[in-house]
């Protein structure tokens, strides 16, 4: 089993704050990786700090192998790796649609041939793939700031996939989100990793969406790993319920 | 089809044919204006590019006409060149030199790209007055002779109003194809969302720094046909007053919006020769009028529009649930 | 070498000056988020307000105090309520542009309403040389330096000093947790624009003796200021101060021993180095990616 992504003793400190305090692990391809903690254990910053949008203080990221440490946010994902975010972030003014291609076509082809190229850089059909997967028809040609916040979240889900990604990082995908689409956009995930082996790092608050989503689970806090293990595991570990405890 | 659409499609034909037709029976002044403003549309079509997509404050298109305008006086008058043959030279001149300028201007996150577009205006002006070798400095160029193209003559100016028409559309169709290319997408990406649009692939920079160059290139562009249809150029007329006056046609047509420098162009055409009985004052006028605009509509006069359309629309469809309520109420209350 | 002497002199006191209007400019930043292109003619135009009081026959401490006080008013409250306020809403941009307009407004209407000719003004330093270290040094020179360095220790011990200038600064960093704290971060921001019309009026008060009251001496004072906020180093204070000295040192050499036609090259290839090779600026710290 590969490793998708390698995470090598990283630490990010603010000042005299240690935010992450030396984090290791890794995802092997294929499967659904949660991390959880209390809130403030850095989470956030770990995240950050592999998508390049923080500078790690030290230790290594590396993808497939490669050492990915602090490169900016766009070459990472040319390299692959798509998020979602916490704070919704889907253009509002464009089209359902648009935003889908939007979100793959900084993968076709180099700028100059996608001045000269088709008006949807060749994702037309992908988009509509993806729209059909994710149950937005009816919504395929309204703008993204006229859906709902759940249709707004799945959209944002499907986003992080069009560009056939090596590894999709969420950021607490099911913050605020109504239990019926919670389960909507669990079972697309699901489906995601299923038919297209589609490896995802998860955080979540929600403890029932990772526990039923996740095949391993990573806890973190005070910025260093607490447990891993499957979900069940993590759900006994005195330390872990002791950590929660506390908040 | 919807009727919105109807309209506009009426409304764009009927000022195709009128920029067509009414100028057989314009007079000489009025086809210069009219000249002048389909010119300084290209200049501002270019910064809307710059400013309105990709969200760049520029502050030296007017130095980027400049450049035009001088490649064109010095080719034409000191070494015969024709005017056409002129074009492609400006255009990659400025675009080479709007990639200069943006490439370290670029690189941080404020918007460094204003200041050193205002320093370069100082400088470009500095060389149009001091290289007398070249630009003839303060003293000027002068008969700059407008263009023979395959035998058809422009000297007079209704054939010289349609070339600059022509010119118009031209840049007006390349413009089309690059909004509403990929590019197009990336733009409005970076210019509402720029970290989002990173963590799509998105190369902000590049993006950013094409559309000032592309848009520096359509400056030059725009100077190339300034210059005969001015006939004289001197430094003077390249200032940064020009470069504001370009930026000001931009946000009062409607910063972003595709026929913005149109509207903005022709406001800043026309308004001195509305306001003309004011005399010195019409500028203080214009920049007050401005103000006051962005304070209420900083999308400028097609921002205010289509901020009055969505208003009727929802007023509308308002209008139409309140209609449809009385009848549940009533029924609630059986 | 008494040449080179007298030309680095004037050189700190240009620069100096540039300083201070730099440093108006980067607390308006800071604070409010404010662009202001029209702070060159924010110091062009209380020269104008002086001289218009000096015609009224008012002795010239007095009309120095009017200066002050109309600057106050107009620079700094009618500034910020009639168009900051409405336009920060809508965006820096929206409101970098809107001073681009006013910057119009105010040299067109002092172009209109007062005169098109350059204006003589009467100076606070007397004229005449001084000897230092054997070499005849223009007394304008030191004695707008000394000045410039005493205005800016003033500021200083305001900012670092006293309870209200440690408010100022905190809002300046942080407004939301200012506001939590119970700083009244209104007021704050509304004395920032009050010390900035302080600091234009000063800095008019020595360069126009100098470069005679014109309607057109914003643009190059505005420019100065932009390029020496963002070499000394965008959000800084003390950036404003390095930036201003240097370029005022640089744009002075460079005339005298280059070309002195080419004057305002200088500042523009100072700045492309300085954004090139360091743009945080000489005395700015590399801000993170935004998370």
């Amino acid at each position: 089993m590969t490793s998708v992504l390698e995470v090598f003793d990283l630490k990010k400190s603010f000042g005299g704050i240690k935010a992450v305090d030396g984090v290791s692990f890794e995802v092997r391809e294929g499967e659904i990786l949660g991390i959880i903690g209390p809130n403030g254990c850095g989470k956030s910053t770990l995240f950050n700090c592999i998508l390049g949008q923080l500078s790690p203080t030290d230790g290594r990221v590396a993808l497939d192998g490669r050492d990915i440490t602090g490169i900016s946010p766009a070459a990472l994902n040319r390299l692959g790796v798509s998020r979602t975010f916490q704070l919704l972030q889907v253009f509002p003014e464009l089209s359902v649609r648009d935003n889908l291609i939007l979100a793959g076509q900084e993968h076709q082809g180099t700028m100059l041939s996608r001045l000269f190229g088709a008006s949807d850089a060749g994702l037309g059909v992908q988009a509509d793939r993806m729209i059909t997967f994710f149950n937005l028809q009816h919504l395929a040609g309204v703008k993204a700031g006229g859906l709902s916040y759940g249709q707004q979240k799945l959209l944002d889900a499907a986003m992080a996939f069009m560009a056939g990604p090596r590894l999709v990082l969420l950021d607490e995908p099911a913050g605020g989100v109504n239990l019926t689409m919670l389960e909507s956009l669990k079972e697309r995930l699901q489906a995601m990793n299923r038919e297209h082996g589609a490896t995802f790092v998860v955080i979540e608050h929600n403890m029932d969406f990772v526990m039923s989503l996740c095949s391993r689970v990573l806890v973190l806090a005070e910025g260093r790993v607490l447990a891993e293990g499957t979900a069940e595991d993590v759900r006994r570990n005195p330390a872990v319920i002791d950590a929660y405890l506390g908040h | 089809m919807k009727t919105t659409t109807l309209i506009s499609i009426g409304l764009g034909l009927a000022i195709v044919a009128a920029l067509l037709i009414m100028p057989l029976y314009m007079a000489r002044y009025s086809l210069y204006i009219l000249s002048m403003w389909a010119v300084m549309t290209i200049a501002a079509i270019g910064l809307n590019l710059t400013l309105g997509y990709a969200g760049q404050i520029s502050l030296a298109q007017g130095a980027f006409v400049g450049i035009g305008a001088y490649a064109a006086g010095i080719l034409t008058t000191a070494h015969g060149w024709p005017l056409l043959s002129v074009l492609p030279l400006a255009a990659l001149l400025c675009f080479v030199i709007g990639w200069g300028l943006g490439y370290p201007a670029l690189r941080v996150q404020h918007h460094y790209l204003a200041f050193v577009t205002l320093a370069f205006s100082t400088l470009a002006f500095l060389i149009f007055r001091n290289e007398e070798w070249l630009t003839k400095g303060v003293y000027g160029i002068e008969n700059i002779k407008r263009p023979i193209i395959f035998g058809w003559n422009t000297f007079r100016p209704l054939p010289f109003y349609y070339l600059c028409l022509a010119a118009l559309a031209v840049t007006t169709a390349l413009t089309w194809w690059i909004v509403h290319s990929p590019w197009g997408r990336a733009f409005l990406a970076l210019r509402e969302n720029p970290l989002r649009a990173q963590s799509l692939g998105i190369d902000t920079r590049r993006y950013t720094l094409m559309a000032f160059a592309i848009g520096s290139a359509f400056g030059g562009v725009s100077g190339v046909f300034y210059a005969p249809l001015v006939e004289f150029i001197e430094p003077g007329a390249f200032t940064l007053a020009l470069s504001l006056n370009i930026l000001l046609m931009v946000i009062v047509g409607g910063s972003g919006f595709f026929f913005g420098p149109f509207v903005g162009a022709l406001i800043a055409v026309l308004l001195p020769e509305w306001l003309r009985f004011t005399k010195g004052y019409y500028l203080i006028l214009y920049a007050v009028l401005v103000m006051i605009l962005l304070v209420y509509s900083p999308k400028g006069i097609l921002g205010f529009i289509e901020g009055w359309l969505a208003d009727r629309r929802t007023r509308r469809a308002s209008a139409t649930r309140a209609a449809a309520e009385p009848s549940l109420r009533a029924e609630t209350q059986s | 070498m008494s040449n080179f002497i007298n030309l680095l002199i004037a050189g700190l006191a240009t620069g100096a000056i540039y300083a201070i209007i730099a440093i108006g400019f980067t607390l308006l930043w800071q604070t409010s988020q404010t662009i202001n292109f029209a702070q060159g003619e924010f110091v062009m135009v209380p020269a104008f307000f002086i001289l218009a009081v000096l015609n009224l026959g008012v002795p010239f401490w007095l009309a120095i105090l009017a200066g002050f006080a109309i600057s106050a008013v107009v620079l700094g409250v009618l500034f910020k309520k009639m168009l900051v306020d409405p336009m920060l809403r809508h965006g820096v941009l929206p409101l970098a542009i809107a001073t681009m307009a006013l910057s119009i407004a105010m040299k067109e209407s002092v172009k209109e309403f007062y005169s098109a000719e350059a204006q003589p003004f009467p100076s606070i330093i007397p004229a005449g040389s001084i000897d230092i270290f054997g070499v005849a040094v223009s007394l304008q020179s030191v004695g707008v330096l000394v000045a410039a360095i005493a205005g800016v220790i003033v500021l200083n011990l305001l900012l670092n000093g006293t309870s209200l200038g440690h408010q100022m600064q905190a809002t300046a960093q942080n407004p939301s947790v200012a506001r939590i704290i119970g700083i009244p971060v209104e007021r704050m921001i509304m004395l920032t624009f009050l010390i900035n019309a302080a600091l234009v009026t000063f800095a008019a008060l020595l360069v126009t003796p100098i470069y005679l009251a014109k309607f057109s001496s914003g643009e190059v004072l505005g420019l100065s200021a932009f390029i020496a906020a963002i070499v000394g180093g965008f959000n800084q204070v003390r950036g404003a101060i390095v930036g201003g000295l240097l370029l005022g040192v640089v744009d002075n050499l460079a005339a005298a021993y280059v070309s002195t036609q080419y004057r305002g090259a200088f500042p523009l290839l100072l700045l492309i180095v300085i954004i090139l090779f360091r743009p945080e600026g000489l005395v700015g710290r590399t801000e993170e990616r935004k998370v």
